[in-house]
């Protein structure tokens, strides 16, 4: 039963961007950036945001972490590029809902739907939000910010 | 092996009894609170049915009970640390609130600025902050004792680091991140030498080893109930009794004064003066049955057979490919910090937890140690006494699980 849960968690997917993250650089044009820290397990991570006007140009991270929570940023950089500043925040809304238990529209998520095995884990679902969160203080900020969960 | 009756011990403690998804708990965080054996729990409850009532002021029965009870617990404190009066035995929340006062009340009065308090590498944030918070408040500086990859203490250049401005040594017994024993009865004995006072961190060594104040020397030695198989919120320390009748109270209220007006208040004899407020009775008793209960089985006795337990885990990891132990000290208690190559701690936490196994996964309140290893956290495997072999292997299996993943 148990590893049934386990793979629902460590979906391949999520092991690939764990070994593999993508769009894991630095951004030495970013316009935005914050810091995202989870202090109860020592997740660290940066964020970097180019904006051009309303729109996600480019976005990075860097840092480290568990595999949920460096998969978790890996897969927000590749849904969030490109989009506008509107749809990121709506998708930062949506996957809090997942993670919280509530129903939403998986098709509205795409790949992040892979995500949603976290929410058995309530222990790691910081873990999975952390990089939602530190995008978020990103693009509300003028320039460098910072967030904490635990 | 020494002749633990281990099944027997383990009925002691029901909570050991249970399935954890589907599996059988087995409990190896015991360095982050142990469990409560019935005696202890029934010594509570026995309290709450029968005797409860403040300690210290009616003349009713009840009242004398609650503060006989209480008082016979001071006195099994005592004997546990082997301190020489009663008077030196004070009960506190825990090892953080005795570090707290005795930093305020015993080393602020005596500080200034440009002096020194020397702490080592090794310890717990409850013994780091109070003194940087000190330190603040003071401007005086916190020096540190480095340490060795292998997580020992680095003494090479002790000696330099007591200075004539050195106020205070405050040093772990045992390291709870990495399970280092440290030669703390030498390093009184320098300290000593040059007039420093010494505070002991005993947290994580009074649930694994025989500890004699008087013959160790320290000034004070702190630790708390809930890693030795008492309850939460109750702990105690000892100071040397020249020593506490110096120090002014730490916090104000009843019980810690002999006579109140508003022109002056007389403060109570020892140890009350530092007791402020209604105590923890129920807890201070939980203490002293966790202390009759350790003392049944004998100390020595329970080190001896956690010691070969721990022995067994390091072998068993050491001989896994992709682990790497942190703190590979030559004395050891209980402790067995480790890291998975490739997979993060909290990772480990998570999968080990489906199987029933319960470690700690974070910096452990230690992270100038994690950070020495530029690593952010470690798995952390800890022994109690009622642990046994099959649990080590529970332990290999989850390890194995892991890796199994994250292939
Ligand atoms: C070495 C050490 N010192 C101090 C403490 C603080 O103990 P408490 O939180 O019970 O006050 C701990 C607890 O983890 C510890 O391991």
């Amino acid at each position: 039963m148990s590893s049934a849960d386990l793979r629902d968690l460590y979906q391949q997917v999520i092991m690939d961007h764990n070994k593999k993250p993508r769009n894991f650089r630095d951004m030495p044009d970013s316009n935005h950036l914050a810091h995202g820290n989870n202090p109860l397990c020592g997740d660290a991570l940066v964020v970097y945001l180019k904006l051009d006007g309303d729109t996600i140009e480019d976005v990075s991270f860097q840092g480290s972490g568990c595999a949920i929570s460096v998969a978790s940023a890996s897969l927000m950089t590749e849904a969030l590029k490109g989009k506008t500043m509107a749809d990121a925040e709506a998708l930062y809304e949506l996957v809090h809902k997942q993670m919280t238990g509530e129903d939403v529209d998986t098709a509205a998520l795409g790949k992040l739907d892979v995500l949603s095995g976290v929410k058995e884990f309530p222990a790691r679902v910081k873990c999975a939000t952390l990089s939602w969160h530190t995008v978020h203080a990103a693009m509300e900020s003028e320039q460098d910010s910072s967030v904490t969960t635990e | 092996m020494s002749a633990l009756d281990i099944q027997a011990i383990r009925k002691d403690f029901p909570i050991l009894d249970q399935q954890v998804n589907g599996y059988d708990l087995a409990y190896l965080d015991n360095a982050a609170s142990s469990q409560k054996p019935l005696q202890v729990i029934e010594a509570i409850s026995d309290y709450y049915r029968q005797d409860n009532a403040n300690v210290h002021r009616g003349v009713h029965r009840l009242s004398q009970r609650a503060t006989d009870a209480y008082e016979a617990s001071r006195e099994k404190v005592r004997k546990f640390l082997n301190a020489k009066s009663d008077k030196e035995i004070v009960f506190v929340r825990g090892a953080t609130e005795a570090i707290n006062l005795i930093a305020q009340s015993f080393v602020r009065p005596q500080l200034n600025a440009g002096d020194e308090i020397l702490v080592s590498h090794l310890e717990h944030h409850a013994n780091i902050v109070p003194w940087q918070m000190l330190c603040e408040q003071t401007g005086a500086t916190l020096k540190v004792i480095p340490m060795t990859l292998e997580g020992e203490l680095d003494l090479s250049g002790f000696d330099d680091l007591l200075t004539p401005k050195t106020k205070i040594l405050a040093v772990g017994h045992v390291s709870n991140a990495l399970g280092t024993v440290n030669p703390i009865k030498d390093m009184i004995a320098k300290a000593h030498a040059k007039d420093i006072p010494v505070l002991i961190d005993g947290a994580q060594a009074v649930p694994h080893l025989a500890v004699d104040v008087q013959d160790l020397d320290c000034d004070f030695y702190v630790f708390s109930g809930h890693k030795m198989f008492a309850p939460t919120g109750i702990g105690a320390f000892y100071g040397k009794q020249d020593l506490l009748e110096e120090m002014p109270p730490w916090q104000g209220g009843g019980d810690m004064i002999l006579s109140v007006s508003f022109e002056h208040t007389q403060y109570n004899e020892l140890p009350y003066k530092f007791e402020a407020g209604t105590p923890h009775i129920a807890g201070s008793i939980g203490m002293g049955a966790a202390i009759d209960y350790m003392n049944s089985i004998g100390i020595d006795k329970l080190a001896k057979y956690e010691h070969d337990l721990l022995v067994a885990a390091t072998q068993k990891l050491e001989a896994l490919d992709g682990i790497r132990i942190i703190g590979t000290a030559k004395e050891k208690a209980s402790v067995l910090s480790f890291m998975i190559e490739g997979v993060h701690p909290h990772d480990v936490g998570t999968i080990f937890d489906q199987q029933g196994v319960a470690i700690r996964t974070g910096h452990h309140c230690a992270q100038p140690v994690m950070q020495f290893f530029g690593i952010p956290a470690t798995a952390r495997a800890s022994f109690a006494f009622y642990n046994t072999m099959e649990e080590v292997d529970a332990l290999v299996g989850a390890i194995t699980k892991v890796q199994e993943l994250f292939a």
